[in-house]
């Protein structure tokens, strides 16, 4: 394996030859350097949101508190929304990962299109300029919740044409990903890789990049149409002139229902990577996980209108939707059946990836039965719009996308960095989070059950313990996060430093050593075994 | 036709594109399909004549991806499969909208 | 970035483009869903709108697109035989016919403007709903379409300066090749515009 790779290259992130310091960063067209890039933005953005959650948390912390005035609030939640969804969570995994893993994960030195991926991240962040200048002008930041719903979207006096301006950017930049991914993924894999001994992070990457090629474009003309109506006024979604404000949301959530799966195929995908390694045993049904990847994809972008039940639909398309709905449920549940029977009989470590890992499986079981519950008809007619469908989601894209993130930062730390973190500060900042997570979601499931409406600023004094309870445990649950963020922070810089294969890992990516050089192979790879094919690898440390 | 035309012809075969004739022919195919859905449109065919004008629409756009896109000559089944993958999306996509739109 | 990895591959750029192609059809085909409900809701409305439309201009911009998809094509044929001269000619009037479509696009717009048929203007405002939405998707969708019309035109420039330079030619056809994918699918939605827009019977 030595001598096909680069000996005497610095790390990817040392000065290279060309544009020295921040501007060679900014021109870069190199996959590693990429995906750093977008995670500096991200992992920014991901602050700005969580200290807008704290805000709101603090303000539903008792029934009298006056933090905020509803409109504030409308605004807190709509920019909580806008920027975990559109600036974190959706780009989060396939940015990241995708770019700086995924070309390594196949054994190519970069993606098919490396100046287009530079063009994604400067599309990226001109879709979050956008909506950060959307914030200051033209009478400020939305309030429309980030859904935008029509009529109240067309009608309130705030910058939303901006806002929906910048929400088409950000699609753009997701498009491209998307067919940098599909098409380094069918013409850039190294002699030997078939499609079936690719990792499964490479699938779930992959079935993801087809849900952003197909998905993202209905978002991008329904962004641009409430541009458009506003502007213009001609009509589409306003009852005054014939048109109807339900087909805004079946465009809305034609997008955003396959949305999800762009949030949470990447992450399972590298869950299904992780398994194997800290059970140092083959995944179980390797390709029933991967083509449960493609089925979640299709499938997924049937069901949107689950979200429409009690909007006014058709009873037929309520009833529909609602099977379609059910189905989906199925290949998620192969998913988690296969990941616990890795673990049978393998040989376990419980490293902090892996705590991520299995507490991604738990979390993500919870929020997937709880949306059962609204899936079914008769049930969330009670349950629509009330604080049990903002804990579904939060259990399903924070405890789902969130600690698959969590896993996978701390499973590639060691490559990205060359260093290893403190990993008693990782499992300490692990148990604060999910013990948080817990004390400050499982009680929105109680109080939606007990009628809490969502959006709403106050409530009524029966719900002031749960309140009160939730936002403490979201106060420990942002400490966690602090313990978990400042130890990889510091250990980026001053952590022990790791060998190439720090987790004992099969894949190509623990053949180049930590951190790998700008171009990871002067020739490339030849493949012979599966990626979960632990023969004459060394155990990790 | 010249010899470099002649060559030019061959080499168009041997790389698996359409040639001159071919060109035109599909141009005045597409002419006359235009034709035929500006007549059909002064002809009253009630219910049906969407469904007219869709599929002479349709054949004239298929009519561009095989010869003009170079579909027919495509070798990578990936990209052949693309434009039906795209259709059958809408199609979904348009289907189950109706499912509220009809039956509200 | 190594030279063995850029490699010229044929089929990368080719497939790119493929991929860009279908996020283009399903942008459209959002305002397609949106034409389609309409018209099952208002098919009379709709019917009368259209007898403002000019069928003569959407014929004859109809042949413009088709025959411009011709020439478009032939300039890719030329340049891939080796004949980049003769490439150049048939882009050019690719690119004039291109203008041709966009003055009769201008000339109908502006007979709208001159009718009150515009999206907010009093006229279209006191006609039927399925009148008013007739007329705001027929804005939208047209200028969708022009702007894709104008985007062509731009990357048909650019390609005309890369055959000069040499940078695209019968070895390296991929910029002339996706330009022209990109044109056709320019040339496949207005097919499908023209009849549903201006032969509603």
């Amino acid at each position: 394996m030595g001598d096909t790779v680069h000996e005497a290259s610095g790390p990817y992130f040392a000065p290279a030859g060309g544009r020295p310091g921040l501007l060679g960063w900014i021109t870069t067209t190199n996959h590693k350097r990429i995906g750093i890039l977008y995670l500096s933005l991200i992992g920014t953005f991901f602050t700005a949101a969580v200290v807008l959650g704290v805000l709101m948390r603090i303000q539903m912390q008792s029934p009298g508190m006056r933090l905020m005035d509803a409109r504030t609030y409308n605004v807190m939640f709509t920019l909580h929304g806008i920027i975990q969804i559109f600036l974190v969570v959706i780009p989060g995994i396939p940015t990241i990962f995708g770019n700086f893993a995924l070309p390594m994960l196949i054994g190519s030195n970069d993606m098919a299109f490396p100046r287009l991926n530079l063009f994604s991240w400067y599309l990226f962040l001109a879709g979050a300029l956008l909506a950060a200048v959307a914030v200051f002008t033209n009478g400020g930041a939305p309030d429309t919740g980030w859904t935008f719903y029509v009529p109240f979207s067309l009608k309130t006096t705030v910058n939303v044409p901006l806002a929906t301006f910048a929400v088409f950017v950000l699609g753009m930049s997701s498009i491209l990903t998307g067919i940098n991914i599909v098409t380094t993924v069918h013409q850039l894999r190294a002699p030997g890789m078939t499609f079936f001994r690719m990792p499964l992070s490479v699938w779930g990457l992959y079935s993801t990049a087809w849900v952003q090629i197909l998905a993202t474009p209905i978002i991008g003309i329904t962004m641009l149409l409430i541009v458009v109506e506003r502007l213009f006024g001609i009509g589409v979604f306003d009852p005054t002139k014939g048109g109807d404000p339900l087909l805004y949301q079946h465009l809305f959530w034609i997008y955003s229902h396959p949305a999800v799966y762009i949030m949470i195929l990447p992450a399972m995908g590298i869950i299904s990577d992780i398994f194997p390694v800290f059970s140092r045993k083959n995944i179980f049904g390797y390709k029933m996980i991967a083509f449960s990847s493609l089925a979640i994809a299709s499938v997924g972008s049937l069901v949107w209108g689950h979200h429409m039940y009690v909007s006014g639909q058709s009873d037929t398309a309520d009833i529909v939707f609602s099977l379609l709905t059910f189905l989906v449920a199925v290949p998620s549940a192969i998913k988690v059946f296969n990941w616990i029977a890795t673990m049978y009989k393998g040989s376990i470590r419980l490293d902090p990836p892996f705590l991520f890992a299995l507490t991604f499986v738990v979390l993500f079981s919870v929020g997937g039965l709880t949306g059962l519950l609204l899936g079914a008809l008769s049930s969330d007619v009670q349950l629509h719009d009330t604080y049990f469908v903002v804990g579904h989601f939060h259990y399903i894209i924070f405890g789902g996308f969130g600690f698959g993130l969590f896993a996978a930062l701390h499973y590639w730390f060691p490559k990205m960095t060359g260093r290893m973190y403190s990993k008693r500060a990782a499992i300490l900042g692990w148990l604060v989070t999910f013990v948080g997570f817990n004390a400050f979601y499982f009680p929105f499931l109680i109080m939606g059950w007990e009628g809490m409406p969502r959006r709403y600023y106050a409530y009524l004094p029966k719900f002031a313990s749960l309140q009160g309870f939730s936002s403490v445990g979201s106060y420990v649950m942002v400490a966690g996060l602090a313990v978990i963020f400042v130890n990889l922070l510091v250990s980026a810089r001053r952590g022990e430093k790791a060998p190439a294969n720090p987790w004992g890992g099969a894949t190509l990516e623990w053949t180049l050593p930590s951190p790998p050089p700008l171009e990871s192979w002067e020739k490339a790879p030849t493949v012979v075994k599966g990626p979960y094919d632990f023969s004459g690898i060394e155990e990790g440390r | 036709m010249s010899e470099s035309e002649t060559d030019a012809e061959e080499g168009a075969a041997r790389r698996r594109e359409p040639g001159y004739g071919t060109y035109f022919k599909v141009w005045a195919a597409l002419a006359c399909l235009t034709a035929l859905t500006v007549t059909s449109a002064s002809l009253n065919l009630g219910k049906i004549a969407i469904l007219v004008v869709l599929a002479i629409a349709g054949t004239k756009a298929v009519l561009v991806l095989l010869y003009f896109m170079h579909l027919r000559y495509e070798r990578r089944l990936l990209v052949k499969l693309l434009v039906p993958i795209v259709v059958a999306t809408l199609a979904i996509f348009i289907g189950l909208t109706y499912t509220d739109i009809l039956y509200r | 970035m190594s030279e063995r990895e850029s490699a010229y591959d044929p089929d990368r750029g080719r497939i790119g483009m493929w991929l860009f192609i279908c996020t283009e059809i399903l942008i459209f085909g959002g305002l397609f869903l949106l034409y389609s409900v309409y018209r099952y809701k208002h098919s009379a409305d709709f019917h009368a709108a259209a007898l403002n439309l000019s069928r003569l201009d959407g014929t004859l911009n109809t042949m413009v697109l088709i025959t411009s998809s011709l020439t478009a094509a032939l300039g890719v044929h030329e340049l891939r035989s080796g004949r980049p001269g003769r490439s150049r000619l048939y882009i050019a009037c690719t690119l004039l016919l291109a203008c041709v479509f966009l003055v009769v696009k201008a000339f109908e717009w502006g007979a709208k403007f001159e009718h009150g048929l515009y999206p907010g203007a009093s006229h279209l405002l006191s006609l039927p709903p399925g009148q008013i939405l007739y007329f705001g998707l027929y804005f939208t969708m047209t200028g969708l379409h022009a702007i894709h019309v104008i985007v062509g035109m731009g990357v048909f420039g650019f390609c005309l300066r890369s055959i000069s330079k040499g940078s695209t030619s019968a070895s390296r056809p991929v910029l002339i090749e996706n330009a022209t994918l990109f044109w056709h699918l320019v040339d496949i939605i207005w097919i499908f515009l023209f009849p549903l827009f201006y032969l509603i019977s």
